[in-house]
């Protein structure tokens, strides 16, 4: 198994090879503004650095959001396209997912995530002053989301992993780690998710939202 | 031999193309138009084309494969627009066309959407003779080019400063009724009318430059209607329509025939949505045979946006040896027309 994992539904551009068993190669980059610049040339790099060609690859994992529509895009379109030009299967994943298994690690043990039976929350950057949240288990498990919501109207339960935390700090309280998504814990937990034959996502971006767009109303006046 | 397949792809407002083309030879064009939802916005919403986009490209460009009996592994190279056009838009197009570059290990041309409804022309009246004077109009661009030699070198004479010809058309029909985008219904309307009906402003029309303005033609085509409107009497829409598309035909026409003069070429090609206009076809035709022009049109279908015209310019890039872009460049919603290749 060679599987191919991104996501651009943050400000980080993140790629990983995965084999099955364990990462092979991983690069991320921050910068909200360059995803479609950034994601196929990591993608040549991460290749070229497992000794591997697009051929190789068994399968794409693709992060599907909730996220920044521009950006959330690059990785969708660049997934699809993958997945139909080499005929192998694309599995989509929460991004606010990807964020809570890294966080759900690093607070194992810790103690940092007692409060609340241990649950947190993901919060990532809507934009608009808004969040887009998840709450979890201290294993990871989605308990309730994602939504995308102000900061203000989540309730302060608990840690908040995600860029969120850090952009409304008097909101959400204390942030814990980690600030954006990793390819690699993407990878893995799609890896795992194959060895369980559970099902993944559908490549579909979550938007949550729907677009502005007002239907005009009557004609101005040219006259005086 | 055969010549090189080379897979266009389209994604600057709000069609999805996919085209194939090889040599100058036009294999498949397939396009999926998200107009339909912008309609009730007259106009097209950045946000809602983006989304069509994305939904739309692999079953375009699956279409394209399937119309042209072609697998994806036949292509020898990926030419996708990089600008200019919506950002949001084009970057759809951009990464799909990366993505298919990076899955085949073939050559990827970002490339100027504009020389792209030039390069159009040769799948159906051949090589374009160089030079050549180019008009392009839309809903998104009016220009005015010299073509030196299209691979290489394409200069601007003169643009739009303010509405694009497609633009005015969108506007006039709304004030009038008539559905978006306005070109169609507005063409349609004006064969039953009276062209001389109202006689509408045309723009910077001898101001020696080569440059057009749609603005106050709109302005005073909704001045005239409010007027008869206020004033009790009826207003004929396709007297209306005929007027307008006049005076549109009329300046384009009048300041392409002469760049052709200024520049000494013999020849020019009209591109573009509005290209698809019958009374600026008909027009151009007159003109040009009077000052002993010849002119290229190509039929309505190629006028508009889709993926063949940009596969037709990657095609001419590839023949020329003109080097690929990199993996890494940027969708440029403002990439100037001199840039007929991004690195
Ligand atoms: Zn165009």
């Amino acid at each position: 198994m060679l599987l191919l994992a991104f996501d651009t539904a943050t400000p980080a551009v993140t790629v990983a090879l995965h084999d099955g068993a364990r990462v092979l190669a991983e690069e991320s980059a921050v910068d909200a503004r360059r995803h479609g610049e950034l994601l196929a040339a990591s993608i040549q790099r991460v290749l070229a650095a497992a000794s591997a060609v697009a051929g190789d690859l068994t399968g794409i994992a693709v992060g599907v959001g909730p996220g920044p529509y521009t950006g959330l895009r690059v990785g969708l379109v660049t997934a699809r396209v993958l997945a139909s030009a080499l005929g192998v299967p694309v599995h989509g994943a929460c991004t606010l997912d990807v964020i809570a298994r890294a966080a759900a690690s690093g607070l194992a043990g810790t103690g940092a995530g007692d409060t609340a039976g241990g649950d947190f929350i993901v919060a990532t950057d809507a934009r608009r002053k808004e969040v887009y949240w998840a709450r979890y288990t201290a294993t990871a498990q989605r308990i309730s989301g994602p939504g995308v919501s102000a900061p203000g109207e989540l309730d302060a339960c608990c840690p908040v992993a995600g860029e969120g935390a850090r952009l409304y700090p008097a909101e959400l309280g204390a942030p814990i780690e980690p600030r954006y998504p990793s390819a690699a814990w993407l990878a893995d937990l799609t890896a795992e998710r194959i060895s369980r034959g559970a099902p993944a996502l559908a490549a579909e971006p979550l938007y949550l939202r729907r677009p502005d767009a007002r239907i005009p109303g009557p004609l101005k006046r040219v006259t005086p | 031999m055969n010549a090189p397949l080379v897979l266009g792809i389209e994604t600057s407002c709000d069609e999805t193309g996919a085209g194939l083309v090889r040599g100058r030879r036009l294999l498949a064009d397939a396009v999926a138009s998200s107009v339909a939802e912008h309609a009730r916005f007259g106009g097209v919403v950045p946000e809602v084309a983006s989304r069509a986009h994305l939904e739309a490209m692999v079953p375009a460009v699956d279409r394209a494969l399937a119309t042209a009996g072609a697998r994806l592994a036949d292509v020898d190279a990926i030419a996708v627009t990089a600008g200019p056009g919506l950002s949001g838009a084009l970057l759809v197009g951009v990464c799909a066309a990366k993505a298919y570059a990076l899955a085949l290990g073939k050559p990827l041309y970002g490339v100027n959407h504009l020389a792209a409804h030039i390069a159009v022309d040769q799948l159906e009246h051949g090589p374009l003779p160089a030079p050549v004077i180019a008009l392009l109009v839309s809903g998104g661009h009016s220009s005015l080019l010299l073509v030196p030699d299209l691979a290489t070198a394409v200069v601007p004479l003169g643009a739009t400063i303010d509405d694009a010809a497609g633009e005015a058309f969108d506007k006039v029909a709304r004030l009038l009724g008539l559905p978006f985008p306005g070109g169609p219904p507005i063409d349609a309307a004006a064969r039953s009318g009276n062209p001389a009906a109202a006689a509408f402003p045309r723009g910077k029309y001898r101001d020696q430059t080569f440059d057009f303005s749609f603005s106050g033609l709109k302005t005073s085509v909704a001045r005239w209607v409010e007027a008869r409107r206020q004033a009790g009497i009826a207003v004929s829409v396709p007297d209306v329509a005929a007027s307008f598309q006049e005076a549109v035909a009329d300046v384009l026409t009048r300041k392409a025939v002469d760049a052709c003069r200024a520049h000494g070429v013999g020849h020019l090609v009209i591109g573009g949505g509005v290209a698809a206009n019958s009374r600026l076809r008909a027009l151009a035709e007159e003109r040009c045979t009077a000052a002993g022009l010849r002119l290229r049109v190509p039929r309505p279908g190629l006028c508009t946006d889709n993926g063949a015209m940009v596969a037709a310019l990657g095609a001419e890039l590839l023949a020329r040896d003109v080097p690929p872009s990199q993996l890494d460049f940027a969708a440029d919603s403002a990439l100037p027309v001199t840039s007929i290749t991004v690195p």
